[in-house]
């Protein structure tokens, strides 16, 4: 199984970018003066002639890339997933989606899970702003070895890709040894048969504990970890509607917007069953430690769980 | 440039003209004013300068040119089809449902369209992109982003001035089509833009002033751009929105309106009157 030592996606992200481009020299990577915090400074010190810092100037730099991509090469732009989602959304919509043009951005400190910086740096929007644009493709690995397969399989497609990195450190769940990712495909953690628990990023391992957690209760919980938002993975979806008859949403992101609405649109339009979203309830973040807002907004194990058997008692 | 290689500019952006209003009249929309004001320099630029080849509109090696004004697009339409990247008969179905030719340019769907834009403010920044993707190959091609004065009261104008000056992007040439009017007004009036030279100048680039009008001065602009080192180049160009159709000439109104059946007769009379003027 996995090591114990946590690391953060943020940083999965930067050394998967680093063993990219010993490979691939068309990679370029753009940052708008939060090198240090993305974790693009792991590239900048490997690959120097590829890295470029734009400054804070987050719509040029998403035009940049864009004007990069349609000349031939494969730029990964990074910030905070507040500015380059939200900040730059229209550069992200018509200068990258409308061309579909090979960019794939990067937004890290992405959800509650910043911390102490607060509500104004707590992207919990970047999921539903990407997701309203065609063709965009939304990955968010839930740990280090996703993440660097992610990345992978980000590089290797051709076409915009979202990625949400995370700023705090957690555990790794997956095997490395025995871990496969694609694009669109969701995986199955745990089966289980009374109810679905879909969950996505940063808040799959804790799902995975609270879905134990109800096993020792008795509750047969099946539970999908959810890496691409979009396209999102129909079949693994409809088949757990139908199986279970029941589907809880997990994320770290409003609930407007996010998972819990993409996954309840599949339902809804191909085999409705109900489906109750656990997230941020669309109310703004405040500071704090990462660790002490997750379980405030009951978005750790125990919160997950508690959430979970209030939702199958009120069935 | 000799008379005869002069001649031959102005017959051609005057046939660049009148495909413009033959595109804005069919459209019953579009954008004739910035058009003609930017016809002369997109002529010089397309058939005296950039090295592209419709046969192969995608070369890697090809020069490039964003119209970061993306509204202009029915005069880069023209220069496109008289350029052989596609037929002129298209620019008849300009905005028809179906169409190729998108209301802003669509790089996507359009030969010779080397950037989707229309978004103001977008386009330069693309246009730093490529150039820097030209730098980082050793590639020799050069990049050109055509704005509009308006379009420079965008904050991402100035972010991507910033961006083409510190990494010395000595080639990209940013020509402004400065004709000073804007939708709503003169350019003075709606937000002000006092001396453009100047804030080029201290963002870092070598600026040239020219008339937007005079092929000698846009080559001579165009080839001084190309002899700068270490530093982009601003060309502003001194122009009169809807140059070439008397009624349009200086007239805000003409931003974003199509000409009407009698408008359209007048219009291409005008104009093939100033072609045959140049043929005789």
């Amino acid at each position: 199984m996995a090591e114990s030592k946590k690391i953060a996606t943020r940083e999965s992200f930067g050394i998967a970018l680093c063993e990219l481009a010993k490979e691939h020299d068309d990679i370029v990577v753009l940052d708008a003066d939060l090198a240090a915090a993305t974790k693009t400074e792991i590239f900048k010190k490997a690959y120097p002639d590829r890295f470029f810092d734009c400054g804070i100037a987050e719509g040029n730099m998403i035009g940049v890339a864009a004007g990069l991509a349609a000349a031939g090469k494969v730029p990964f732009a990074a910030s905070f997933a507040m500015f380059a989602t939200g900040r730059a959304y229209e550069q992200v919509r018509n200068s990258v989606g409308y061309p579909h043009l090979n960019v794939k951005i990067a937004g890290s400190h992405a959800g509650i899970s910043v911390g102490e910086d607060g509500a104004t740096h707590q992207c919990c929007e970047d999921i539903a702003l990407m997701r309203t644009i065609p063709g965009m493709v939304i990955l968010n690995p839930a740990d280090h070895y996703e993440m660097i397969e992610a990345v992978k399989a980000a590089y290797a497609y051709n076409g915009p890709v979202y990625i949400r990195l995370g700023r705090l450190a957690i555990e790794s769940f997956n095997d490395p040894d025995n871990y496969s990712f694609e694009i669109g495909k969701g995986i199955t953690l745990e089966e289980g048969d009374d109810v679905t628990v879909i969950a996505t990023g940063l808040v799959v391992n804790e799902s995975l504990k609270a879905v134990r957690a109800l096993k020792e209760k008795g509750i047969s919980a099946r539970l999908i970890n959810l890496h691409t938002i979009k396209p999102i993975d129909k079949e693994i979806i409809i088949k757990a509607a139908k199986e279970t008859g029941r589907i809880i949403t997990v994320e770290e992101h409003n609930i407007i917007g996010g998972l819990g609405e993409a996954v309840a649109a599949v339902t809804a339009e191909s085999y409705p069953v109900p489906v109750n979203r656990i997230g941020v309830e669309d109310i703004f973040g405040h500071s704090g430690p990462a660790v002490g807002l997750l379980s405030e907004f009951g978005l750790d194990a125990a919160g997950i769980e508690k959430k979970i058997i209030e939702i199958l008692n009120n069935k | 440039m000799d008379k005869s290689e002069l001649l031959k500019l102005k017959k051609t952006a005057c046939n660049v003209r009148l495909w413009t209003i033959e595109g804005v009249f069919n459209a019953k929309s579009g954008h004739p004013g910035g058009s003609l004001s930017a016809a002369d320099i997109m002529t010089y630029l397309y058939f005296n300068e950039m090295k592209v080849d419709p046969e192969n509109p995608k070369d890697p090696k090809r020069d490039r040119f964003v119209l970061s004004k993306g509204h202009c697009c029915p005069a880069l339409y023209a220069v496109l089809a008289l350029k052989g990247f596609f037929p002129t008969e298209e620019i008849k179905s300009l905005r028809h449902i179906g169409a190729m030719l998108q209301g802003h340019p669509d790089m996507k769907h359009t030969p010779g369209i080397d950037m989707s834009s229309g978004s103001l403010g977008q386009g330069i920044s693309a246009a730093c992109g490529m150039a820097l993707s030209a730098k980082l190959s050793g590639d020799d091609y050069r990049v050109y982003a055509m704005l509009g004065d308006g379009e420079c009261e965008e904050g991402q104008v100035w972010e991507a001035a910033m961006f083409a000056s510190h990494y010395k992007l000595d080639n990209l040439t940013v020509i402004v089509d400065f004709n000073g009017l804007q939708i709503d007004g003169t350019v003075a009036d709606v937000a002000g833009l006092a001396d453009l030279d100047k804030k080029f100048e201290s963002f870092g680039f070598e600026v040239i002033q020219i008339d937007g009008h005079d092929f000698e001065q846009i080559e001579e602009s165009i080839n001084k751009a190309k002899s700068v080192k270490n530093k982009p180049t601003a060309i502003i160009a001194a122009t009169v929105k809807g140059k070439g159709v008397s009624y349009m000439e200086n007239q805000v109104g003409w931003h974003g309106k199509a000409p009407n059946a009698d408008e359209y007769k007048t219009a291409t009379e005008e104009l093939k009157a100033q072609l045959k003027a140049l043929e005789a």
